[in-house]
């Protein structure tokens, strides 16, 4: 069965969610993915939006992530305080982040292109709630094209953390320990980062992908798994209840090329 | 305002004045006496050239559109905003600009919809002072002005360049030794909200998420509210574990229907897409985002005549249908 790069990643993020766990997402692939791993995986996932929207039974895919579809028969109908406080508090397992530069250490840039801050040359929506996600949830994921453009040596401005400067970084700037970058799932691979050094790291390449075409596509320096396996492709399973239960619409799906 | 001495920041738009606010709520006028009146009205009393606003809603979800509107037909000027997820409503106010700083969490997007032109072009000119938030950060800062203190501590912004063009500092926890961020309290000037249901006095319900919006009501000077609907005084009473907003928050209350278009309010309308999209493209050049305001905001009287403008009932009813999850194709 042929798939598009949007299937192959949302297919992969929703391995990636554990049965019974908490996971905060926004609109878009995030958004799919928990919704296949709730029809797959997870079927006990319970999503939240920053918004307020707790436990919803998504009856589609939501345009805005504050939107009434978010708290469609939900557990509760909450606040953006109440759903940021649970992540604080160390209840909430993933989140999902984008943005459009990355570096090795997983830290993202989602502010601005340029350099003076005060005349971007860019200017991009900023946080929104992506600095307190990926400071607060334990595991953070990022699902992205990968290009040398976005996967950078340096982010033009650093606007939620990853592992900051590397090892301890994280934990002396005075967030909470034992959190940080988990996965990061591409068009060409999927990454995890290297416990000694916090660096990104390639875990799988994607079917058809060469290990000189991910160098070519990234500006720094990767790591390499010891054992580098080939993606498990999306099955057709999968890849049924993702068009016909998850996005049939395709506002989601149709996105890619 | 008192004689706290407030440590000086130029990037700390509003300062944590919480005695400062106690005298003001104290001589705010308290009675619950009937509020209601018209949007013209509310915001050549209520907003003033200057003055720093904050937005309930979520961008382009129960947003008080007919409020926004109003703003940008006064032509208000200089305003400060609070960017918590500001969407549709600062490109409304992008368009007619209204605002020159900006505390931001969320600004110049429309989520997966697009970019607005327009925001952008407000902070890459550098007209726009910027100074760098979080949605959980602007949140946290009307919660602590909402319970009066001056601060509220957290684990967040630490070690980014979000914190370096911040406003905050950070201390040491005096129990655990931990590094936190102190979000200073944030007092707006005005605040204005779009709810379900109110009563004349200004006692309000919503349905669904509440945002941040119980405590920037909470949180500010003054307060417009617009409703989708105004109810009997008996009928709040009758449901009262649904009141969020007290009367003694509210400074003004006008009844809106359909109030959040082209928004999504919920249980009443989803969001107008294609109104929105019509939003996005007018700002492609300067000469037809001019036609376009000049058509929808400059060139009606109010709200109603917008509504009638963009389609009327019957695209309402469909927005309806559409929020009920009815298709009438099948």
């Amino acid at each position: 069965m042929s798939f598009n790069s949007m299937e192959l990643m949302i297919c992969l993020a929703a391995r990636n969610l554990e049965d019974n766990s908490i996971v905060v997402v926004g609109t878009g692939g995030p958004c799919a993915a928990a919704m296949l791993a709730q029809k797959t995986v997870a079927p006990n996932l319970n999503i939240l939006f920053e918004a307020g929207g707790l436990g919803p039974e998504l009856p589609s895919m939501p345009i805005s992530v504050g939107d009434s579809r978010t708290f469609h028969r939900a557990i509760a109908a909450t606040s953006m305080p109440e759903i940021m406080e649970t992540c604080q508090r160390g209840m909430v397992d993933y989140t999902f982040l984008g943005g459009a530069q990355l570096d090795m250490y997983g830290n993202i840039n989602s502010t601005m292109i340029g350099t003076d801050h005060s005349k971007p040359k860019v200017r991009m929506p900023g946080s929104g709630g992506a600095n307190d996600l990926g400071s607060l949830c334990w595991k953070t994921m990022v699902m992205t094209v990968h290009n040398a453009k976005r996967f950078v040596k340096k982010c033009d401005f650093i606007t939620t953390p990853g592992y900051l400067t590397g090892p301890g970084a994280r934990e002396a700037a005075g967030l909470p320990p034992g959190t940080g970058p988990f996965k990061v799932i591409t068009d060409l691979c999927v990454m995890g980062y290297d416990k000694d050094t916090c660096r990104m790291q390639v875990e799988s390449i994607h079917h058809g992908v060469t290990k000189q075409q991910i160098i070519e596509n990234t500006e720094f320096e990767l790591l390499w798994a010891k054992e580098i396996k080939e993606t498990a492709p999306p099955t057709e399973l999968e890849l049924k209840i993702l068009r016909e239960q998850v996005d049939p619409l395709n506002y989601v799906i149709g996105r890619a090329g | 305002m008192t004689n706290l001495k407030i440590k000086d920041n130029p990037d700390l738009f509003v300062k944590p004045d919480v005695n400062g606010m106690r005298e003001y709520f104290r001589n705010k006028p308290l009675k619950m006496v009937n509020k209601v009146t018209t949007v013209k009205e509310a915001v050549e009393k209520y907003v003033k050239d200057g003055d720093y606003l904050g937005v309930g809603g979520f961008g382009a979800s129960r947003i008080p559109a007919a409020v926004l509107h109003e703003i940008v037909r006064q032509k208000k000027k200089n305003l400060g905003l609070s960017g918590h997820t500001a969407t549709h409503d600062m490109q409304i106010l992008a368009a007619g600009d209204c605002f020159n700083r900006c505390d931001i969490a969320y600004v110049v997007g429309l989520e997966a919809r697009g970019l607005s032109k327009t925001s952008r072009k407000a902070f890459e000119s550098g007209k726009v002072k910027a100074v760098e938030w979080s949605n959980a950060a602007l949140a946290w800062r009307y919660k602590a002005a909402a319970m009066g203190i001056p601060f509220m501590p957290s684990r967040i912004l630490l070690g980014t360049d979000t914190a370096k063009y911040s406003a905050f500092e950070t201390i040491t926890c005096p129990y655990t030794g931990m590094k936190l961020a102190a979000l200073p309290a944030l007092f707006p000037d005005i605040a204005i909200v779009h709810v379900h249901r109110a009563d004349v006095y200004g006692n309000c319900q919503v349905d669904g998420i509440m945002i941040s919006d119980s405590d920037l009501v909470r949180a500010s000077k003054r307060v417009i509210v617009t409703t989708e609907r105004l109810i009997p005084h008996e009928l709040i009473r009758e449901n009262s574990d649904r009141t969020v907003i007290p009367y003694f928050c509210v400074d003004a209350v006008i009844e809106v229907p359909y109030g959040s278009y082209p928004g999504n309010m919920a249980g009443e309308y989803f969001s107008d897409e294609d109104h929105l999209q019509e939003w996005l493209e007018a700002e492609k050049t300067d000469e037809s985002l001019k036609k376009f305001l000049d058509k929808y905001i400059y060139g009606v009287k109010d709200f109603n005549e917008y509504l009638y403008l963009c389609g009327g009932i019957e695209k309402l009813r469909k927005l309806r249908n559409q929020e009920y999850l009815i298709d009438t194709n099948k």
